[in-house]
């Protein structure tokens, strides 16, 4: 029985003919939030000033606060900050930096994630204790101070930060997988295309891994938020992605000198922040429900 | 018993001595001479190779490694690059804090999360458990040090009734007795509240869906059905069963919060850890970098090691298991 049959033939009125992310108001919530921002970011020329780094005046424009104009008659809907550059401008660029940091960084971890993890419950003894004693071990490291010594002895840059987030993360995703691909592998249609002599590469690709998907796919959800709110951390820290290039952390970072007199520099990405993650958090948590219901939290 | 706890030292371990050995490598092999950092760039090829000698970052590295283990093993731990002082004493003024921080929030945020989880199932599906689900999960999801500043910009700098920085005022050393006390307790009270106010977030929404979980066992209808109270479920039957899982979280949640207890460190400059780990990773100072890992492997898997054992204590099922 696959996934999607399940869905289908699911007895829960929310998960039928209407789009399941509609009925599901935690779901759609979230679906709305990542929409939006992925149409901000990617028009970001186009509801902004167009430049994040832009500085006129410095002494004129700088401080102003939410909702005024400057002199040169440009409107700052979230202010200026320091430097008198548009908070608005920079939150727009920094949710390209923010969103493609995170969300690339959940790819890395899903990819090795899954690979160890099929791995591991494909094939038997000694391969498979060392695979997921590995992973245990790595699960069991503190992985913000990984991450601190890992991003901070290199050059800071945004690939870095993929890269050491992705690599820091595919502990749970391998777990998960592992998990999945040995139940999977008990099941009567695993053996069934053993016994016509299907190669094990395929059935690991066509019959195993599909219906291992599901848990991924909201583990993923979930860790998205928290990936994004670790990017924003270590570059709040200096460790991460570098100014004048704009990122929520960052801008957080800049903000937190000018607190007394522009709060509104360090309280801006800090809310969208937020948002992001009560969204991923929100839309993991209606997956879960939707594709897993024997998992789902009585309500 | 005794076979389950000595496997999970030996793994403890094993786990302390994996963070170390990885620690030690990763420092040697990025880019970055702490030796260039600490005598800067006037200095000449000679000087520099004198300073690199007396650190002995001149030998193979596995000699290094070797040399390092066991010195840390019999209790020498270097002299800090950056400031000159015994890294036993940088770290042993660090630590006690960190663990009163951790400590008290951790108390705090299960104190307030179970209380509103209790209060939540009780009332599962009303306006009230909606509204506070809302709370709970956006409570969860303010990243630790930008609450730190929204506090800080409350409660500093408009009402002016909390200090932000440090652990105690600049005349700590000259007050004594109960204005002391009082002068720590208001430096504790924001660095606790950021990690707190995010905990109960966590720790409310497990309570709530354990909770909903023995709601729904047939004992409960049999407890009901005897006549007994509703107070008397909730507290005898409901509560005493949902709080077993409570504990697996207390195993997850030690790990979590000492990572955040280093973002809120470096926010309110306090004097722990993570604020120590975080200096001393910039400023490139091995030593100190070395055993501020060692150290904060050691308090995770220690917590770790205290949840698995309650759990053990509280469900003898799980002895048997893994």
């Amino acid at each position: 029985m696959t996934a999607t049959r399940r869905i289908r033939g699911g007895a829960d009125p929310a998960v039928q003919r209407v789009p399941w992310f509609w009925a599901d108001r935690r779901a759609a919530f979230g679906v709305a939030v990542f929409l939006a921002l992925a149409v901000v970011a990617v028009f970001a020329p186009l509801v902004s000033t167009g430049d994040p780094a832009l500085q006129r005046d410095v002494v004129a424009t700088r401080f102003l606060p939410p909702l005024s104009t400057d002199l040169h008659g440009v409107f700052h809907l979230v202010g200026t900050d320091r430097f008198g550059r548009d908070v608005w401008t920079r939150l727009v660029y920094g949710s390209r930096i923010s969103l493609s940091v995170g969300i690339l960084a959940m790819v890395v971890s899903v990819a090795i994630g899954v690979s160890v993890g099929a791995m591991a419950g494909l094939w038997r003894g000694t391969a498979r204790v060392t695979l997921m004693g590995f992973t245990d071990f790595a699960l069991a490291l503190p992985r913000v101070v990984l991450l601190l010594l890992l991003a901070s002895l290199w050059q800071p840059s945004a690939l870095l930060v993929v890269a050491v987030l992705g690599v820091t993360g595919w502990m749970p995703i391998a777990r998960l997988v592992y998990g999945e691909v040995r139940g999977l592998s008990a099941r009567s249609f695993v053996h069934a295309a053993e016994a016509l002599g299907v190669r094990r590469s395929a059935i690991l690709s066509r019959h195993v891994l599909p219906n291992a998907l599901t848990p991924v796919i909201v583990a993923a959800t979930l860790g998205v938020g928290n990936t994004i709110m670790l990017e924003a951390g270590l570059s709040f820290l200096g460790v991460g992605v570098q100014p004048p290039m704009p990122s929520w952390g960052n801008m957080i970072a800049s903000g937190r000198d000018t607190l007394v007199n522009a709060p509104w520099v360090a309280t801006a990405p800090g809310l969208l922040l937020v948002l992001v993650v009560v969204a991923s958090t929100l839309l993991g948590d209606a997956l879960r429900d939707t594709l897993e219901p024997s998992k789902r939290a009585v309500r | 018993m005794i076979r389950f706890l000595a496997r999970r030292v030996v793994v403890g371990a094993a786990v302390v001595f994996g963070v170390v050995t990885l620690t030690f490598l990763l420092l040697r092999l990025a880019p970055g001479d702490p030796v260039e950092r600490l005598i800067g760039p006037a200095a000449t090829p000679v000087q520099i190779e004198a300073q690199r000698r007396s650190l002995g970052l001149d030998r193979p590295l596995v000699t290094q490694y070797g040399i390092w283990v066991g010195r840390f093993a019999a209790g020498d731990w270097g002299t800090s690059i950056a400031r000159g002082r015994p890294v036993r004493e940088v770290i042993g003024t660090a630590w006690p804090a960190t663990v009163i921080l951790v400590g008290l929030s951790l108390s705090l945020s299960y104190l307030f999360g179970i209380l509103v989880g209790a209060v939540q199932a009780n009332a599962s599906g009303s306006r009230l458990d909606t509204g506070l689900s809302v709370a709970t999960v956006a409570v969860y999801a303010l990243p630790g040090y930008w609450l730190g500043l929204m506090l800080v910009m409350v409660f500093t700098y408009w009402l002016r009734v909390l200090p932000a920085f440090g652990a105690a005022g600049l005349d700590a050393d000259f007050v004594g007795g109960w204005a002391w006390f009082v002068d720590r307790l208001r430096h504790l009270v924001l660095p606790v509240a950021t990690l707190t106010l995010i905990g109960i977030g966590g720790a409310a929404r497990f309570v709530r869906g354990s909770m909903l979980d023995v709601l729904s066992q047939p004992f409960v209808a049999v407890a009901r059905a005897k006549g007994l109270t509703s107070r008397r479920v909730t507290f005898r039957h409901v509560l005493r069963n949902a709080l077993v899982p409570l504990v697996t979280l207390l195993g997850l949640s030690i790990p979590a919060l000492f990572s955040g207890a280093v973002f809120v460190e470096a926010v309110f400059a306090w004097p722990g850890v993570g604020r120590v780990l975080v200096e001393a990773v910039q400023g490139r100072d091995y030593p100190v970098v070395m055993a501020a890992t060692a150290v904060s492997a050691v308090l995770v898997v220690v917590g770790n090691l205290t949840a698995d054992l309650l759990m053990a204590l509280v469900d003898p099922r799980v002895q048997h298991t893994s």
